[in-house]
């Protein structure tokens, strides 16, 4: 018992490096650490792996049971597809799924481009004020997005421009809202970038427009991917917005889950298939494209 | 790549000129074209926006056809709008051009973060002050109003809690794993690392009716389920607001999503601590626990802080969770809840402002640091 209890412990272990395994690279193997991350692994797609479950049993079944139990027994279980079935017609969450996809492109691009030359501006020019401009930038990251929710009404519903409900009146919020983040993300990047580039450029004639197009946003690829990615994970995501400012003709997926976990008995067995829907795109973008986010999320925040 | 772009080069060089001839004058044309170009292109494509919204079916009511065409105006529009931001600005006499085109370059952006971000700010400072339908200024009676009600002082004592907890425990969890995953091979470390990130992926919502599962009040749900196989009765968990549990059963939702985050960050700043300091710490026969806490957590210290202050900011405005699982009942609410019911279900809009006030009032110090370790950074640059 002893002895079981001594070889978990890592610092007991590190003692004798000589007497444990040792990995391909010749690092010593730590149990301790192997024991523990299988545990958290494990604890950390459960949930997941429950919903992915529940959303092939039937009503009856997943309302007296719980969903290990259809996978301890998978033959007796009733196993069905009729949840994603009744999902795409009856709510109608194909629509939504186009509707997220029509809010969350746009919403994703459009922000960069404006933030893309703000940051340029912050990292290859000199200007009078550019330090406070900059440091305002670093002040409204923080403003909480609900300081804007009752103005904005006012500007985009009835009472202003009528355009509340559409899609335009998210893209130009998510863009907004989006901005302060993007500027700086942006700009931390374009400054570990050598600026004797620049000055060879000017020397040689170009204008800072060619120069931008030409060799700074090429140049600045892995941040722009990784900005992007983050921010069509917010908006997609997003359940406030979208909730108050699309028509329910324009409801993103989210906000049909949403209106989903409001559900009770008839129709309840819905949500989980519904919720597994609605993170099957955000799911796939984010494994595919983990590795620009990895690098462009510590190459902007691990620096000081 | 260089040489390309300098023969396209039109206009003198901004450099040589200074020595050689005299400065550039103003070029009325090129001014013109870019100002009017500028107002041309902001026109249309504002025009076919607003067509998006008034008239849908000009576009045959095709939603995908709208999100093409405003993804490519949208990227096109802006494209064209610098391309004559740039002409304008070259168009003015040189000394005036050098000055005025980081401010051009500025302009959209900040133009976005005025109206959506300071405009509103100012906006609701001001309706913080007026009636339930801003019709009136009623001084400072919504602030005596939210004072005074109970539900408020619940609301932050509830965001107190989740501030005190959900980043503290976030970045623990968050260093724990990092430190670990290091220790295993490159591929257990990268699978390792891909389950624990995944969560980030998902939205506060879906996350919500991935624990709903968890939290089920009869049998089916599998903290039930745990609590069964140690004697217990079922529980309906989300209505348990002795200990504010109910409240902290919520925080771990959040946690489980941000966990990933704090790794991420974490890992590569551990994968930075220099090789030698751990081994100089290792010769002089210090114990791993030794050298976690003495020579790695103080190397990592600027990161842990970075991630503290990213979920500290997170938690402040948390909503999705609270508002689809318990909707603030059960002594569950939080700050960010309670404004979108005064706001949206009590049609109580000046004290919904004043709560957003209050919610502002409590980030200035997180924004003071921010400001404060920006600043810092920059020097050390």
């Amino acid at each position: 018992m002893s002895t079981t209890s001594a070889n978990v412990t890592t610092a007991t272990v590190e003692k004798k490096p000589s007497r444990r395994r040792r990995m391909s690279d010749g690092r010593p193997r730590s149990i301790f650490a192997i024991v523990v991350m299988v545990l958290l692994c494990l604890l950390w797609t459960m949930p997941t792996l429950g919903l992915l479950v529940t959303s092939f049993r039937t009503r009856e079944d997943a309302a007296s049971t719980g969903w290990w139990s259809a996978l301890l027994n998978p033959i007796t279980a009733n196993w069905t597809t009729a949840n994603y079935s009744g999902v795409f017609e009856g709510q109608d969450m194909g629509t939504g799924f186009i509707n997220s996809l029509v809010v969350a492109i746009p919403a994703t691009v459009i922000p960069i481009m404006f933030a893309a030359f703000a940051a340029y501006a912050f990292s290859f020019m000199d200007f009078r004020g550019k330090d406070l401009l900059f440091v305002s930038i670093v002040a409204v990251m923080v403003v909480p997005i609900q300081v804007a929710f009752a103005p904005m009404l006012d500007i985009l519903g009835p009472r202003g421009l009528g355009i509340s409900g559409q899609y335009i009146s998210v893209w130009l919020l998510h863009t907004g809202f989006g901005m302060p983040l993007a500027i700086y993300t942006i700009r931390n990047y374009m400054a570990t970038l050598p600026r004797t580039v620049i000055e060879s450029a000017k020397i040689d004639g170009a204008t800072h427009f060619q120069t931008f197009w030409k060799l700074i946003v090429p140049m600045s690829v892995p941040v722009i991917a990784a900005f992007a990615i983050l921010q069509f994970l917010w908006v997609w995501n997003d359940l406030l917005i979208a909730k108050l400012f699309l028509n329910s003709g324009n409801a993103t997926v989210i906000v049909q889950l949403q209106q989903l976990l409001g559900t009770q008995g008839q129709g309840a067995e819905l949500l989980t298939a519904g919720a597994f829907v609605s993170m099957v795109l955000p799911m796939a973008v984010f494994f595919a494209l983990q590795r620009y986010f990895v690098r462009g999320l510590t190459s902007g925040a691990v620096k000081g | 790549m260089t040489a390309r772009s300098v023969e396209t080069t039109s206009g003198p060089d901004p450099t040589e000129s200074r020595e050689i001839s005299a400065p550039r004058g103003a070029d009325p044309v090129k001014l013109g074209i870019g100002i009017v170009g500028m107002v041309a292109v902001a026109w249309l494509v504002g025009n076919l926006f607003l067509a998006f919204a008034y008239y849908p079916e000009w576009f045959a009511n095709s939603k995908i056809l709208i999100g093409a065409l405003a993804l490519v105006a949208g990227v096109g529009g802006a494209y064209l709008f610098f391309l004559f931001l740039n002409m304008a600005v070259e168009g003015l006499p040189e000394r005036m051009s050098e000055k005025a085109t980081p401010y051009a370059y500025l302009f959209p952006g900040f133009g976005a973060i005025a109206l959506m971000l300071l405009y509103p700010t100012i906006q609701t400072i001001n309706y913080s002050f007026a009636n339930a339908d801003s019709t009136e200024y009623v001084g400072l009676q919504n602030y005596q109003d939210i004072f005074g009600s109970q539900e408020f002082r619940d609301s932050i004592l509830n965001n107190v809690l989740w501030l005190l907890i959900v980043p503290a425990v976030t970045v623990a969890i968050g260093v724990v794993v990092a430190v670990l995953a290091d220790k295993l091979t490159p591929q257990g470390e990268k699978i390792a690392k891909s389950v624990i990130f995944a969560p980030m992926a998902i939205s506060f919502v879906g996350a919500s009716a991935i624990w709903l599962l968890v939290y089920a009040f009869d049998t089916t749900g599998l903290l039930n389920a745990i609590w069964a196989a140690f004697g217990g009765d079922p529980v309906a968990w989300l209505n348990t607001s002795t200990a504010r549990l109910n409240s902290i059963l919520m925080m771990v939702i959040l946690i489980w999503l941000q966990v990933g985050f704090a790794m991420i960050l974490l890992s590569s700043a551990i994968k930075g601590v220099p090789e030698d300091t751990i081994e100089a710490a290792r010769i002089d026969g210090a114990t791993e626990l030794q050298i976690f806490w003495q020579v790695v957590i103080p190397q990592i210290k600027g990161t842990i802080i970075t991630v503290f202050i990213t979920v500290l900011i997170l938690v402040l405005k948390v909503f999705d969770i609270v508002y689809v699982l318990t909707n603030g009942n059960f002594k569950s609410n939080v700050i960010a809840n309670l404004f979108f019911n005064r706001l949206f279900a009590d049609d109580q809009a000046g004290q919904a402002a004043a709560i957003v006030v209050i919610l502002l009032i409590a980030v200035l110090p997180v924004l003071w640091y921010q400001v404060r370790h920006f600043r810092e950074e920059e020097a050390g640059r």
